[in-house]
């Protein structure tokens, strides 16, 4: 077990090496530089002998070898320097500040989904082509054609605008966290009760249910300790990669309800070829999702005694 | 002949199947039709037929597992078919069933301990060192060890999955256990240590089975009376050793033919069913066999042989048994 955690760490670092080092390839392969992008932005020139300066104060003059390697030296002791586009705050203090309102839309957004989600998708398993049922579906279905930020603008409209009952952005206390949660939890609610749904139908068709039937127990301890458990592993499947995806933040949903959190940074850094916020965001997000991963890993072993931890030769 | 502890009367299950067409035509297939069984205390009924011809369904139906369409079940002098779920509780106590698929059948993610524990466990039962002896002593009844208690099912052989399987439906003490197909998922040497530990158990705890097999040499070796069925229906039943040794209905005699004789100079090639079972979607007229017997006659394609005595305690459904 421990050598089973170890093994995969270290895989876990050499994924981070390989996207850390494809994303500064071709980062730096697109043509043009940070300052060019502002330039276009503020649509003025920036001479020559500026440019030069910049170029020089932030390193870029170097060959880009020697650059990924300064970079990675800095790196591992989780500096990334100063954002080029936000030249006043480094990228740490970037991600201090903002972070936080991300994590916290993400946790909502799942304690929510999951809440919602996987109540609709067992009560749709326990009662198939029942109304809940078709209403599961229906759920699933608007999920699944409304996108979040068009759902948002429409909440936005009816709560705020129309009825004037929750602010339209901001995020000051649980009244400003209703419609951003609600945005943000239309696809995590899609996977979950479908997955939920078709794993627990899975389950309900299995040997074992048959006999927990024959030995006469009960509707309810069937469902739980023999349908629901089994159908837990599938779930743990794609619960683990959407709870990463979500605490990373939403670009939509936190540009709509102005939100200040890391979500807006992660598509922004690209346009403004911030390069040490790209490499940031993106070996932050390789690094959570990767977790994510090995965490549902290690929860099937957890899950399913069938499944044992180990090395493999 | 014992009191008959299970009787089913006219027993009948029907799937509705709806075609894969816009038209959603419904078809009805009668998976069993009409059965009338008896499986007296302590005695074994077997029931053999090919795949499909509805041996499970019924042993499903009996069990309540699938709902029956029509007909009766009466367990102990009582119709348990249209008791609920509450009601048939304690009638599930004394009618325990082993699966084919020792491995499917067994939760994976429960300990053999809870395995058999479960049924027995209601809330404010004895504390744990109190229910394990009891299950350590149907472990070893079975051939197993207590130590085995903490592991999961599929930490064991085949053989010894059934074995767990067999414990389990033994924990509620039943009076009649259903055996479906409980050794085809083995190997040949396993068959014979799970066909003598099901005999053996049988003594000792006077249970009555019904035993459920595709092979009619091993169903004769298990039981008292036969029951064979083809498409749905019984079409020959009585004592095993006659039914072996003078099979009056020529499906009973093709089942015979099939089962392998070690001996090549002993080996005779008769007339044998060819051809596959109509699906019981498309039941042709008249005796259902005859498009395979290689007796049909006209009278067979014109009028359905009805179950009739040919014999003390012997019954046929073949115009000419």
């Amino acid at each position: 077990m421990a050598r089973y955690l170890l093994s995969r760490i270290v895989g876990l670092l050499g994924v981070l090496l390989v996207v850390s080092f494809i994303t500064f390839g071709l980062m730096h392969a697109v043509p043009g530089g940070p300052f060019d992008s502002r330039a276009l932005e503020r649509q003025q020139m920036i001479p020559e002998q500026i440019k030069r300066q910049l170029n020089l104060k932030y390193g870029l003059d170097e060959p880009v070898w020697r650059q990924y390697l300064l970079f990675m030296r800095n790196a591992v002791r989780l500096d990334f320097g100063y954002s080029l586009a936000f030249p006043s705050r480094t990228v740490v203090q970037i991600f201090k500040e903002q972070w936080p309102y991300s994590v916290q839309l993400g946790l909502l957004t799942l304690a929510f989904s999951v809440v919602v989600g996987i109540g609709l998708g067992i009560a749709s398993a326990v009662r198939p082509d029942s109304w809940v049922d078709h209403f599961g579906t229906g759920v699933s279905v608007f999920c699944l054609v409304m996108p979040s930020f068009v759902f948002a603008i429409l909440l936005q409209f009816f709560f705020s605008a129309q009825l004037g009952w929750l602010p339209t952005g901001g995020w000051d206390g649980p009244r400003h966290w209703i419609m951003p949660v609600l945005a943000n939890s239309l696809a995590p609610i899609l996977v979950l009760q479908r997955y939920t749904r078709s794993s627990m139908r899975d389950a309900m068709r299995a040997g074992y249910v048959r006999t927990a039937r024959a030995k006469g127990l009960s509707r309810g301890r069937i469902m739980f300790v023999h349908v629901f458990k089994n159908a837990l592993t599938p779930l743990l499947t794609v619960g683990g990669p959407l709870a990463a995806g979500l605490v990373v933040g939403s670009f939509f949903v936190e540009s709509i309800f102005r939100i200040p959190g890391i979500g807006f940074y992660f598509v922004s850094a690209i346009g403004q070829r911030d390069y040490p916020m790209i490499m940031a965001t993106t070996v932050v997000w390789t690094a959570i999702i990767s977790g994510a991963y090995l965490a549902t890993d290690l929860l099937y072993a957890l899950a399913d005694p069938r499944v044992t931890l180990v090395k493999e030769k | 002949m014992p009191d008959a502890l299970l009787r089913t009367v006219e027993l009948t299950k029907s799937f509705t199947a709806r075609r894969a067409s816009l038209a959603g035509k419904k078809v009805k297939n009668l998976a069993v039709d009409r059965v009338s069984l008896t499986v007296g205390e302590g005695e074994t009924l077997g029931l053999v037929g090919e795949s499909g011809c509805g041996k499970s369904t019924l042993a499903l139906t009996i069990m309540r597992l699938h709902e029956p369409t029509a007909g009766r079940i009466i367990f102990a002098g009582r119709d348990i078919n249209g008791l609920g779920e509450a009601a048939l509780k304690p009638v599930r106590r004394q009618m325990q069933m082993v699966f084919q698929d020792p491995l499917a059948s067994l939760d994976p993610r429960l300990t053999v301990e809870q395995i058999i524990c479960e049924p027995l466990d209601s809330p404010g039962a004895g504390a744990r060192p109190v229910r394990r002896a009891p299950v350590a002593r149907l472990l070893e009844r079975v051939g197993l060890a207590a130590s085995d208690m903490g592991r999961y099912p599929n930490e064991f052989s085949g053989g010894q999955q059934q074995r767990i399987g067999i414990a389990r439906a033994l924990a509620l003490r039943p009076r009649l256990l259903i055996c479906d197909e409980p050794v085809s998922a083995l190997d040949v040497s396993v068959q014979a240590q799970i066909l003598n530990l099901l005999r053996d158990l049988q003594d000792e705890f006077g249970l009555a089975y019904l035993f459920i097999s595709h092979n009619i040499a091993v169903t004769a070796h298990m039981s008292r009376r036969i029951g064979v069925m083809y498409l749905g229906r019984v079409v020959e039943e009585g004592p095993a050793r006659e039914i072996i040794t003078a099979p009056r209905h020529p499906y009973t005699r093709a089942l015979l033919a099939a089962v392998p004789e070690p001996d090549p100079s002993r080996r005779e090639v008769g007339p044998v069913a060819e051809g596959d079972a109509a699906g019981v979607a498309g039941r042709p007229t008249g005796c259902a066999f005859r498009a395979r017997c290689p007796a049909a006659a006209e009278r067979c394609a014109a009028e359905e042989p009805r179950l009739r005595p040919v014999a003390e305690g012997r019954v046929a459904a073949c115009h000419f048994a």
